[in-house]
Order: structure tokens, then C-alpha cells, then sequence
């Protein structure tokens, strides 16, 4: 625990009215590892989540960037700090091709959207980075395909393209195995293994094998409150979360 | 996209023919309805910006034609009468000063308008846009001082450096200029990173945010800079009709807008010109046949909305493309 977490949640608690939808949760996420976030439906993943990325507002408790507290941010200034979310179904732009997509994350990292006169398909800082990301991915023959026409996986690559041009320090993936078949879940696990070396993941995912081949350490979240946390051995072994959650597929 | 390109061309070489014919024949208000449409093309190209590109959907562009038409009006019959203004300045006779004039005092309403409005989306938006236009409008009507409901003449047209903006053809070639330069800008913006994060807001706002672009900032930007240019043609269209009234404050002002921008294809360059032309041909060919033309475009933005969503550009050139 030495090592300075790259995320630090503490203390977090959020209610709707009566329902307390996030119960006093704390969680840190460490350079280089992957941890995932698992719970059944209703857990209180999405509500966390949101929080983490600054759609809600905690009632209380903080959340640490690399060491800053980052509670009163908005979304965008998060994002700009390093948080790079994923999202599960919708894409960044729709009509633009998979490589305007990233070229447009290139272009926010670069904090630089008020230059109103240079054509953005001619300003190569912004295609040639934009296509590199597209390539580390697996997408460069697709990139001129509109993000709307691609298949579900390749707009789970453009996602992660996206997270790339920004230069996240922390990736928040929300659910990328969804809706995929398995072949395309073995890829992108086989992906996800290497991400973890540009930055730490923090994986909220249903699916258990790729969480048991990839997680570093797994939370278990129920009803808005984390019940355990530890190594993937530790969480299958684990008789509370085995009542809880896991039941007969452990 | 080379297609849209070539009918782009067409129709920005039509609009420059049509009026030299009509000289040639004599036809004078051939030239009036030419340069009728450079100017609400011109009007509807700021609102493209709005609207087309960050899906901005304003129902009270009125107000800033309007303010373009009384910075012409107001400035002029200063000039002429004599009787200064606040700060002392006499007014102005020159368009390009009352471009100036227009186009600020346009985009500081904006600005206002915008900072209060783009806090909401969607249908309290388009209302709350409305309520601010037509609150200019009742001021416009109970504000003696320049004609109150009557309205402003402008006795003579404002003048433009080496050209007599009295004969038809001069006057048309300013707003033809103007529209010309106007919609190069707008080409320049679209493509620009200033664009591109527009037209990602207008897709998808809350991911935009989550990479890091405020899209506040960029909408406000692009509300400012709307009203800017729906102004600079208000101020042409006061020259025009030699004539300002609150009419052009009105809710029609702003629905006709709209509709310009529907009819000709939503954020396409050329659509408010197509569209434009399409409202005052149809208002001409029509309205010679029944005073209910409106009746019938009526009708025919029906057909539009429910057949060809891309409008006049839709049909010609197909679906837009975003590179």
C-alpha cells in the first residue's frame, strides 16, 4: 500500500430519497493494475460510476486523482486531469468516422477547440496521432468508416482508441465485454492485459472470465456498499460473496 | 462530396446570373428577388451555425435581425437628421459601420440570450430563445422614440464605398459579396477544430464532456457568433425595404428562419441558400396564384420533414458526409 494510488475513493456515499445507492464506498486503484468492479444488477455500479466520473455529485466522501482531490470537478476537468471512461453503448460522435472520433480526443488533449479557420483533416498533429492510436487498436483499415456503421466490437476499439489519445492515467472501463461474442471477448481480454501498462484499469464487467483472467484484485459491490475486496482467489473463496453474488457460477 | 461540391458551384453561379439577365431584360424586381435571397440566405447561414452545426435549435434569431435592422435604420436617420446620439456620435450612413455596429451589439444580446438559455436544451430552449425575442419585440413596438409600431423608413440606402447602393444590381452584388464571404467562413469554421467539437456536441454532448471539451463554451461561442451574422443581414435587409419595423423582431421572423434551414438541409453549406431560394421562388410563383401560398409550403415543408429530411441539398447531393 505504499505505492501512491493512481485513484483513491473514500468514504463515498450517495442517496436517492430513501435508497442509499452508494453506502460509504472506498477503493484505490494502484499504477499498473487492473481491479475490477462487479455486483449484481442494481448494485449501485452505474451510481458509483457516475460519481467517479463527475455526472453525480457524491453526498459525501472524496475522490483523489493522482493525489488530487477532484470531488468538485466537472466532467470535463476530470477528464482533462486523466480520467478516460468508456462508455457502453454510445459513441463519442456518431457521424464522424472512427477517425474524427479520436482526432477530436487528440484535439481535447491537446486543449485546443477555439482555432476556427485551420481544416482539422489537414492539421497533422492531429491525423497522424489520431491514426497511431487507431492502429495500437486494430482499427486502422476502418477508420473512415462513420463510428455509427461499426460493428459493436470495433466501436469497443474506437472507445479505447479514444481513451489512448487522451493520455488517461486512470481508464474507467465500463462494462467493454457487453454484447460481445467470444472471440471478440478473447481479443479484447488479450488487449486489456497489455492496456494495464499505460495506465491502471478500473473494470466494471459481468463478465467473470475475463474478470478472473485479468482483475489484480476484485471488489465486490452489493447493494451500494463493497462487501470484499482482494486477489481473484481470495473473491472466489470468499463465503460472503459467495451468498451474495456469485452463487453457483463460483 | 465532389458532388455537393459541383451544386454548390451551380447554384452560387445562378444566383449570380440570374440578376445580370434580368438587367440585361430589364427586369428589375428579378433583381429584388435575387437579392431578397442573398440576404435571408445570408440570415439563414447564421443560423446554420446555431442550429445546423451544434444543433442549437433558436426560436428567436428574430431579435438579431432585428437589432441588424435597426442598427441601419437608427444609425442612418441620425446621419441624415443630424441630431447626435448618446456618447455624442452622429450616426453613420455607412454599411460597413453599421455592419460593425450590428454585428457587436448582436453579439453582446447574444451573448446574454445565450448564457441564460444554453443552460437548457431541447424544447425549453427552443421557448426560452422565443420568450427573449419577443420580449425585444414588445420593446421594439412601445419605444416611440424610433417609430414604435410603425415602424422606420430609411429614406435613403446606406452607402458602400464605390458603389451607388441605389441601383438594384450594386446593391445586389453587396449582399451577394456577403453572402459569399460568409458562407466561405462558415465552410472554414465547419472543418475547423472549433467545428468539429461543435458538431460532437450537437452528437453527443455528454461524452464530448467526458473527453475533456466544456460544451458550454463551445455552443456559447457558437450562439455568439450566429447572431452576429443573422444581424449583419438584418442590416441588409432594412437597406433593402428602405423600411424597419418590429415585424422583423416577430416569432414569423424566426419560424421562417427555421424553416429556410429545413427546407434547404439542416447544416449543409449551401442548404440556406437552397432553401432560400426554394421560400421566395414558391412565395413568388405561389403567391401570384392564391394568397394562401403559405398554405402550400405548408404543405410542401410537410413533405420535406417527412420524405426528404435532408431538404433541398439532401435531394440533390445525398446524405452529408463528415470526412
Amino acid at each position: 500500500m505504499a505505492e501512491t494510488a493512481v485513484l483513491e475513493i473514500n468514504g463515498l456515499e450517495k442517496s436517492f430519497g430513501a435508497l442509499k445507492a452508494t453506502d460509504g464506498v472506498s477503493l484505490t486503484l494502484r499504477p499498473g493494475e487492473i481491479h475490477a468492479l462487479i455486483g449484481p444488477n442494481g448494485a449501485g455500479k452505474s451510481t458509483l460510476i457516475h460519481q467517479i466520473c463527475g455526472t453525480l455529485r457524491q453526498d459525501k466522501g472524496s475522490i483523489h486523482l493522482s493525489g488530487r482531490d477532484v470531488s468538485a470537478l466537472s466532467v470535463a476537468e476530470r477528464a482533462r486531469l486523466g480520467l478516460g471512461r468508456t462508455f457502453q453503448i454510445s459513441s463519442l460522435a456518431g457521424e464522424f468516422s472512427a477517425l474524427r472520433n479520436v482526432m477530436l480526443a487528440v484535439q481535447a488533449r491537446q486543449g485546443s477547440s477555439f482555432r476556427f479557420f485551420k481544416p482539422v483533416m489537414k492539421d497533422a498533429s492531429l491525423v497522424d496521432a489520431a491514426m497511431e492510436r487507431l492502429g495500437r487498436v486494430g482499427l486502422a483499415d476502418r477508420a473512415h468508416v462513420p463510428a455509427a456503421e461499426l460493428s459493436h466490437g470495433e466501436k469497443r476499439q474506437l472507445e479505447i482508441a479514444i481513451a489512448l489519445a487522451l493520455d488517461v492515467r486512470a481508464f474507467l472501463l465500463d462494462e467493454p465485454m457487453a454484447g460481445m461474442g467470444p472471440e471478440g471477448s478473447k481479443t479484447l481480454t488479450r488487449f486489456l492485459d497489455g492496456l494495464r501498462q499505460e495506465a491502471p484499469i478500473l473494470l466494471v464487467e459481468h463478465d467473470m472470465d475475463a474478470v478472473y483472467a485479468l482483475a489484480d484484485r476484485i471488489s465486490v459491490l452489493v447493494y451500494g456498499r463493497i462487501i470484499a475486496t482482494g486477489t481473484v482467489d481470495e473473491i472466489r473463496n470468499d463465503p460472503t460473496v459467495r451468498t451474495a453474488y456469485l452463487g453457483d457460477h463460483a | 462530396m465532389k458532388r455537393e461540391v459541383s451544386i454548390n458551384a451551380a447554384m452560387a453561379l445562378a444566383l449570380l446570373a440570374v440578376p445580370i439577365i434580368a438587367l440585361q431584360m430589364g427586369q428589375t424586381f428579378t433583381i429584388t428577388l435575387a437579392t431578397r435571397i442573398a440576404i435571408l440566405a445570408l440570415a439563414a447561414t447564421g443560423l446554420n451555425l446555431a442550429l445546423g452545426l451544434g444543433g442549437l435549435v433558436s426560436f428567436g434569431h428574430a431579435a438579431f435581425f432585428g437589432i441588424g435592422g435597426y442598427a441601419a435604420g437608427i444609425l442612418s436617420a441620425h446621419a441624415l437628421s443630424g441630431e447626435p446620439m448618446i456618447f455624442g456620435f452622429e450616426g453613420s450612413q455607412a454599411m460597413l459601420t453599421i455592419w460593425l455596429v450590428a454585428a457587436v451589439i448582436a453579439g453582446l444580446v447574444g451573448l446574454g440570450i445565450g448564457a441564460v438559455s444554453l443552460r437548457t436544451s431541447g424544447v425549453y430552449f427552443i421557448m426560452i430563445t422565443l420568450a427573449f425575442a419577443q420580449m425585444i419585440f414588445y420593446f421594439a413596438i412601445s419605444w416611440p422614440a424610433y417609430g414604435g409600431e410603425d415602424g422606420l423608413s430609411i429614406a435613403v440606402r446606406n452607402k458602400f464605398p464605390g458603389l451607388n447602393t441605389m441601383r438594384p444590381m450594386e446593391f445586389f452584388l453587396v449582399a451577394y459579396g456577403l453572402l459569399m464571404l460568409t458562407l466561405g467562413l462558415f465552410g472554414l469554421i465547419r472543418s475547423s477544430r472549433f467545428g468539429a467539437a461543435l458538431q460532437a456536441v450537437r452528437q453527443n454532448d455528454v461524452r464530448v464532456a467526458s473527453i475533456g471539451i466544456k460544451p458550454f463554451p463551445i455552443r456559447l461561442t457558437a450562439f455568439v457568433l450566429s447572431a452576429m451574422i443573422t444581424a449583419l443581414a438584418g442590416a441588409l435587409y432594412a437597406d433593402l425595404n428602405r423600411f424597419v419595423s418590429p415585424s422583423m423582431f416577430s416569432w414569423h421572423m424566426s419560424g421562417e428562419l427555421i424553416v429556410l434551414i429545413i427546407l434547404g438541409g439542416t447544416g449543409r453549406l449551401f442548404g440556406p441558400l437552397a432553401g432560400a431560394a426554394l421560400y421566395v421562388i414558391l412565395e413568388f410563383v405561389l403567391g401570384g396564384i392564391t394568397e394562401r401560398w403559405q398554405f402550400f409550403l405548408g404543405l410542401i415543408l410537410l413533405a420535406v420533414v417527412l420524405f426528404a429530411r435532408g431538404g433541398v441539398m439532401g435531394l440533390l447531393a445525398g446524405k452529408a458526409r463528415h470526412g
